[in-house]
């Protein structure tokens, strides 16, 4: 006798992520990272028990994407937004999700200042080196010499400054539990990628306090490169920058 | 409860707390520093949310996220201070999460100084921040109304579910008089269906202040403003002191009411025909009741502990009905009761009828 094979289903889309087109341009990661989070979420069944915080940029309207409560903080606030939220709700999961212009440079005195008191939160930050909403300015992340809109000539480090290396800078806080940097620049990065946001939630689960992922991301668009080769540019130029790994852990 | 001695800024503090406060979020700044003070003890002591912020736009927005998840929290500051707060003010109007606001007032612009002033009346009333909105303003003149009137700005937060304010000048924040605290109240059990607490067992709820389509957003204003005119029409507050047959009208809040209401007295002692209308919502504004003294008043003396910005609405509801004058100190100086006599003689002099002006013989 032989038997059938049965049909077994191996991919789905995930519960905590929604069922809707995205207003994300080709080629852009945020529905990477967005899947990753979802999957998360889903794994650690805690959809109905979280609460995310939307930033200001691109990602603006997260909130349409994932099926979980959700509040939209204000450009750079989302850390404080989250602080309020977490400290009178202590047994929900609060993450906030924020670009480079709202972290690294607007919102610089909410994330470090939240890092230091160890707000027991997860932030998931996405840094693309520009500012993608606005239509591709220079932001905090920008590498010397990256052409951008209000840096046409190249970032001039001797006038606009250098970048701005989060992980390295929020490592040295006492508060925070757990950074790391990854990428999304191919498959194995992104795997590694989710296992990186998987700690960041599950050190919230636990109590561990302030936990923060950032992930190298693309923007083909303002970087006016083609999709395949933006996911090259991230790997020979911004890795070079942005080191990937882990720069603080805190077991319990 | 019994009547104890109480500092403007504690009583206030207590009184929150006893209205069922679940998170404070503040940043230290004279001259409202002890209510942050007293938060700090009180709040960790219940098993309540603190958290000194790392400046005021911090704070504002732990307020918001704090408010979207239903529970009653605040923030307290000084005029610099609420200078900062107005971009996350702007945002929970516009996300219509109740929160509610303290600005203890200093002098200004700048830096200016620590002392009393009423020279927030146009960042609070008119509102700072960006897009059409308002707030509840509620303007105490002694530490019992500023007491009564934080209850007060927590229950009408929650009711409309709108920012409401308490807006005193330094003065009220740091005077010590006797006043009774409410008792406790509960803290409030289950979120309201609107708030954030996890999709559990129903849709999510999202709370935001975008409206990315122009029609959407007119739409939403509309709505708000529709809101806003129910809390015009049902909220309005204010005291009168001798106002039955008075020709002369004084109007003066807070502290400067307070000091308006020893020169009616003797102006009175005088002679002179005069009353005071004591607003204790600045937002809403007691217009109507404005208007009608209008209509028989010979002239309107406004006092106030700045340059003049009540003047405006008093000026809009008079409507040009007979001669509106200003007394004002201003940079933290309290008026005087004989300084605001000396302007009301003024004003009795400049408005008296012809048939009334005493002729000299000889």
């Amino acid at each position: 006798m032989t038997t059938l094979p049965v049909e077994q289903l191996v991919y789905q889309r995930p519960e905590a992520l929604s069922d809707v087109h995205t207003h994300y341009c080709p080629g852009c990661l945020h529905g990477v990272a967005h899947r990753l989070i979802a999957e998360v979420i889903d794994e650690l069944g805690i959809r109905e028990n979280t609460i995310g915080v939307a930033p200001v940029g691109c990602s603006v309207f997260c909130y349409n994407y994932f099926e979980v409560d959700f509040v939209e903080a204000a450009h750079g606030r989302a850390p404080a937004m989250a602080t309020g939220v977490k400290r009178v709700l202590p047994d929900r999961i609060v993450f906030t999700y924020q670009g480079d212009g709202d972290l690294a440079s607007i919102g610089l005195a909410e994330i470090m200042h939240a890092a230091l008191r160890g707000e027991n939160l997860t932030v998931i930050f996405i840094n693309n080196a520009i500012y993608g909403m606005t239509g591709g300015q220079m932001a905090p992340t920008t590498l010397p010499g990256m052409k951008t809109t209000s840096s046409p000539m190249g970032r001039d480090v001797e006038t606009s400054g250098f970048p701005i290396r989060i992980c390295e800078l929020l490592a040295t806080m006492e508060g925070a539990t757990y950074i790391a940097r990854r990428s999304l620049h191919n498959p194995t990065e992104i795997r590694k990628a989710k296992k990186a946001i998987k700690q960041a939630f599950e050190n919230q689960i636990h109590g561990h306090g302030f936990s923060l992922v950032e992930l190298l991301s693309s923007c083909p668009t303002n970087w006016d490169i083609p999709p395949a080769e933006a996911l090259k540019w991230i790997e020979t130029q911004m890795v070079p920058v942005y080191p990937l790994g882990d720069f603080k852990v805190v077991k319990n | 409860m019994a009547k104890e001695l109480l500092k403007g800024n504690v009583a206030i503090a207590e009184a929150a707390v006893r209205a069922g406060l679940e998170a404070y979020f503040g940043y230290p700044i004279t001259p409202q520093t002890e209510l942050l003070e007293h938060m700090s003890k009180r709040m960790p002591e219940l098993g309540r949310a603190f958290v000194q912020a790392e400046s005021e736009v911090a704070a504002i927005n732990m307020v918001y996220g704090a408010a979207s998840t239903g529970k009653r929290v605040m923030t307290s500051s000084s005029s610099p201070g609420v200078s900062l707060m107005q971009e996350g003010l702007s945002y929970i109007a516009g996300s219509e999460v109740p929160a509610v606001i303290v600005d203890v007032m200093r002098g200004g612009p700048g830096l200016g100084n620590i002392a009393p002033s009423q020279s927030d009346y146009f960042q609070m009333v008119k509102t700072a921040g960006h897009g059409d909105y308002k707030q509840i303003v509620l303007a105490p003149a002694t530490v019992q109304e500023a007491i009564d009137l934080t209850l007060l700005a927590f229950d009408l937060a929650d009711k409309y579910r709108t920012i409401a304010t308490v807006l005193l000048d330094g003065n009220i924040g740091q005077l010590m008089e006797p006043a009774e605290l409410p008792p406790m109240h509960e803290v409030r059990k289950e979120p309201p269906a609107w708030a954030v607490s996890g999709a559990k067992g129903r849709k999510k709820n999202v709370i935001s202040s975008i409206h990315l389509q122009p029609e959407e957003l007119e739409t939403f204003n509309r709505k708000l403003q529709a809101k806003l005119k129910t809390i015009a029409a049902n909220e309005v507050r204010y005291k009168e002191y001798m106002i039955e047959g008075a020709e002369l009208i004084v109007v003066g809040f807070g502290t400067a009411g307070r000091v308006a209401q020893s020169a009616v007295k003797l102006a009175r002692a005088q002679g002179i025909p005069v009353g005071l209308l004591r607003p204790i919502t600045l937002w809403p504004f007691p217009e109507v009741r404005l208007s009608q003294l209008a209509d028989e008043a010979r002239g309107f003396l406004v006092v106030e502990m700045n340059t003049g910005q009540m003047i405006d609405d008093v000026k809009i509801a008079v409507a040009g009905q007979c001669p509106v004058e200003f007394y004002g100190r201003t940079g933290g100086v309290v008026p005087l009761p004989d300084e605001v006599f000396a302007a009301i003689a003024r004003l009795d002099q400049a408005t008296l009828p012809a048939s009334r002006i005493p002729v000299l013989n000889g």
